[in-house]
């Protein structure tokens, strides 16, 4: 039986079509890994092994034609799944079981897809490191001493530790390009308003968005062609024609301008970050790209008027968690989620309105502006993922503010609502993965997936995986 | 101490819009049984998204362009946040900075005398869930139901420039007639799709500066309440402002048993409702296209209608607004009208018929009311030589009749009108018969 930990989705649909498995037999190996490996990387919250087998049954007697057919994933527990309990990994959600998934799910499970179970992150998806988990961290699988990065730290680990080829994840100031930089995966960002949000428990409404980690680029690339599009329930998801990226995907970078934003590189840095960079910057050149500084001016501003805008949706999307209904009353969220909905309320209320909330709201302007122009001069943008390699557990936990500190370099990417990929670039001395991102303009998923693919198929990282 | 009745009203209108504001539930009826009109956007739950109801906005326009509010073409929702167990997600969604439509009027008479007033506001929002206070099993409990949550409420309020309980009713039926007119709403009050709130202080004649209090009625549920409320603040105000007391700026409820308001709670500081831009819902832009269509859709309303059947018609005032007081009567009667024009009867004996009579206009066809007219006022019409011919044979065979009346005696002419009557065959002008009669005996 192949080792599951060299699949991807594409090799695992050419091994359904050509019979060497069976979907039965893959979901009971990634199964069997997970009972195996997962207490010691607590990726999971809730698992589903009976319907995953019963599902896998089902789809052993179907032909291989949907575009996802029995391919086994993880969503994160800010995805509602119906009849399967849904968290947000808040003890306020501890008993909650859905009665409609979201569109994601929906989609992805239409397509062929079976979910394993439900994945771990920061409750309420509030933090950078999975330290916030109401239910325990998750474990680097690299080494577990470190944080794999947050908030989406259970499906960035759960596909790392091959648990599963795909995982769900949300992210509204990093919260997938972070983790997925922490754990040698890839991690998509899709522009704003690509992915239907709904069914999603909303963190940020402005802010979020609903992407997905995967071994390799081409697998995200396929898992956007699913999850994208208009689904009349998201006012705010565009109603363009869908496009194809799987097509497109190895066209290579030869002449494509790629923009280094001076402001990401000047920020105290640490050295692993730079060297990993340089050397990223050098084989993308090999590659072809043509590259060239930026300017993006109003960086410094970014975690600011993230940190303004943020919490003041926090403070209204949570409003309704009020025990009633369903759920556990207020006194069950943790310090973190207090603390966000009190600066919130504080940066809407009267008096604070004008100097706060609707002031970050115009510095947006000039961040999204900022891309805007760089992108007149240049086709995409390259840069580290975090300031940072991924720290012990513990180091920043004390202090939220240094921890918000880390998000400096993913948080503009949101403000401005436009697409991010954190591809795998090396490992640090002491074997802990860094990444780096591309990030385009609105709607360019293409250009980030060639420019991915190029420079993965370069660097072979996906061929790495941790000991377990 | 002289004092005038300032007040302004509140009015939430529900739109008769098939599904609610935000999602595809149907807008619930009175038969529904609690909790069945609902879906996860309604309800509130996690993930859920609203999702704008067009037809109940550009029904929100047309309220505002009836009202003569300018339209703001570029507009968007806010939230509202405040708790409150009927309110699923903890906000209400909502307008504020820039309402759909703004700054319009209505004319009203009072007394024969015209008189504008000010509409500040015509904006969109939702409606909340509905609480019941009961017992279950020896408790006190508070039920909710959500089927009312998400449906469609346009809120419409007014410049302060109401000063009587009669010009509130006045303004109130005159704007249910608009609303209904539209077709947008039934605006019944007794099954709450029009609600009120006034808006009511006292302030010295002459004084120009508006009151430094006023107090909020609510639980009013009928034209004739509200001026009633208001009639009960005055008094109140008056008394205590006599004695060098300023009322208290609150909230009090309208109890319809007591004819009283009772204080409810304070109103001291306005609540801060912190809102902000709605991000869930893109900003909502019109084209001025697009407003003109909906212009052009409004039919002609009340006010007008009357003004062109007075004129049109001939008819006097107060049958032109009684018969425009309802949409489907006013058309009704131009139909009849219509009809009547080729059978010569006038729109004036139109209007007393359908008036007097009280015609149900759903039971009864336009022409039926015509074919009334006409038997009622015998117009068929007989040729003057066919008539001639008639009454010489009738003269002939009823000789001693005719004798009869040339003697003197005048009720014979009446058995030789009905003779002539029967020859005729169908009912003719009476008297036309009667003058032929007393020429042929000349």
């Amino acid at each position: 039986m192949t080792d599951i930990a060299t699949l991807t989705i594409s090799k695992m649909l050419d091994g359904y079509k050509t019979r060497e498995f069976s979907v039965t037999e893959i979901v009971k190996a990634y199964i069997d890994r997970i009972h195996k490996f997962d207490k010691n990387i607590h990726a999971f919250i809730t698992l589903n092994d009976e319907g995953a087998i019963k599902r896998a049954g089902e789809l052993d007697n179907t032909d291989v034609t949907s575009s996802l057919h029995g391919i086994p994933y993880g969503a994160k527990d800010m995805f509602l799944t119906k009849g399967i309990k849904t968290t947000a990994a808040s003890k306020v959600l501890e008993n909650y079981i859905p009665q409609y998934s979201s569109t994601a799910i929906d989609r992805l499970n239409e397509a062929g897809g079976i979910i394993l179970g439900k994945l771990n992150h920061d409750a309420w998806a509030h933090g950078s490191s999975g330290e916030n988990s109401d239910f325990g961290n998750t474990q680097n699988p690299w080494n577990k001493d470190y944080v794999p990065g947050g908030s989406s730290s259970g499906s960035a680990a759960a596909v790392a530790a091959s648990f599963v080829p795909m995982a769900t994840g949300t992210d509204t100031g990093g919260s997938i390009r972070l983790p997925a930089s922490f754990t040698n995966t890839v991690g998509l960002k899709p522009t704003y308003g690509l992915v239907s949000r709904y069914g999603v428990i909303s963190m940020a409404s402005s802010l979020d968005s609903i992407g997905h980690f995967t071994k390799t680029v081409e697998d995200s690339a396929r898992i956007l062609e699913i999850t994208q599009g208009a689904d009349g329930y998201d006012a705010t998801v565009n109603t363009r024609e869908p496009q194809i990226y799987t097509d497109t995907l190895k066209r290579g970078i030869k002449g494509v301008k790629i923009g280094i934003p001076k402001e990401f590189i000047s920020s105290g840095m640490s050295e692993d970050v730079r060297t990993i960079f340089n050397e990223s910057l050098k084989t993308l050149e090999k590659l072809g790209a043509v590259l060239e500084e930026v300017s993006l001016p109003h960086t410094e501003y970014g975690i600011a008027t993230y940190y303004i805008i943020q919490p003041s949706e926090v403070s209204s999307n949570l409003a309704r968690y009020d025990g009633v209904r369903f759920g556990h009353d207020r006194s069950f969220f943790g310090k973190e989620a207090k603390r966000r909905i009190m600066l919130g309320t504080y940066t809407l209320s009267s008096g604070y309105y004008d100097a706060y909330y609707k002031k970050a709201m115009q510095v947006r302007t000039l961040v999204k502006n900022d891309f805007s122009k760089a992108f007149e001069k240049v086709d995409i943008l390259v840069s580290p993922v975090s300031p940072t390699p991924p720290w012990k557990f513990g180091e920043k936990a004390n202090d939220p503010l240094a921890m918000y500190l880390s998000d400096a370099l993913t948080v503009t990417v949101n403000l401005a609502g436009v697409p991010g990929l954190s591809v795998p670039a090396g490992f640090t001395n002491n074997s802990l993965p860094i990444g780096i991102q591309f990030i385009g303009p609105h709607f360019s998923e293409n250009r980030l997936f060639q420019a991915g693919s190029a420079f993965e198929e370069e660097t072979k990282m996906f061929e790495k995986n941790p000991m377990l | 101490m002289k004092y005038e009745t300032i007040v302004g009203l509140e009015i939430h209108v529900e739109l008769a819009t098939v599904t609610k504001m935000f999602c595809r539930c149907p807008v619930p009826t009175l038969q529904d049984k609690p909790n069945t009109r609902t879906c996860p956007v309604c309800l509130g739950l996690p993930g859920a998204l609203p999702f704008p109801n067009k037809r109940a906005i550009e029904s929100c326009i047309q309220i505002g362009l009836a009202l003569n509010c300018s339209i703001n073409t570029q507009s968007f929702f806010e939230r509202k946040n405040y708790f409150y167990p009927d309110l699923a997600k903890g906000f209400q969604t909502s307008q504020y900075l820039h309402p759909f439509g703004e700054n319009g009027f209505l004319e009203i008479e009072v007394n024969g005398v015209k008189k504008r007033i000010g509409i500040t506001r015509v904006h969109m929002e939702e409606d909340t869930g509905k609480l019941t206070h009961s017992t279950v099993d020896g408790d006190e409990v508070s039920l909710i139901d959500f089927n009312r949550s998400g449906v469609p409420l346009v809120e419409i309020v007014t410049e302060p420039d109401i000063r009587s309980g009669e010009e509130a009713r006045i303004f109130l039926m005159e704007l249910q007639k608009i609303i209904r007119y539209l077709n947008v709403s039934d605006a019944d009050m007794e099954k709450g799709h029009m609600r009120l709130e006034p808006n009511i202080s006292l302030r010295p004649i002459g004084q120009t500066a508006l009151p430094q209090y006023k107090v909020e009625v609510k639980n009013i549920n009928s034209f004739k309440f509200v001026e009633k409320a208001i009639g009960f603040e005055e008094k109140r105000h008056f008394e205590m402002l006599e004695k060098n007391e300023v009322p208290i700026q609150e909230t009090r409820g309208w109890n319809e048993f007591k004819n009283k308001t009772i204080s409810q709670r304070s109103k001291e500081e306005a609540h801060d409702y912190r809102y902000f831009p709605e991000p869930d819902i893109p900003p909502i832009t019109f084209k001025d296209e697009e407003i003109a269509i909906l212009k052009n859709a409004i039919p002609e309303l009340p006010i007008q209608r009357s003004l062109r059947f007075t004129r049109e018609f001939s008819l006097a005032n107060a049958s032109s607004q009684i018969l425009t007081r309802d949409k489907n009567l006013a058309d009704f009667f131009e139909e009849t009208v219509k009809i009547g024009k080729d059978h010569g009867i006038s729109p004036k004996d139109i209007a007393n018929e359908i008036i007097n009579k009280k015609t149900d206009i759903y039971s009864v066809l336009p022409a039926s009311v015509i074919k009334t007219i006409k038997e009622s006022k015998n117009v068929s019409l007989i040729d003057s030589g066919t008539l001639r011919e008639l009454i010489s044979q009738v003269l002939e065979e009823n000789r001693q009749a005719a004798n009869d009346y040339k003697a003197g005696k005048e009720n014979a002419i009446m058995f030789l009108v009905g003779q002539t009557m029967k020859k005729i065959g169908k009912k003719v002008d009476m008297n036309e018969v009667r003058s032929a009669i007393l020429e042929a005996l000349k």
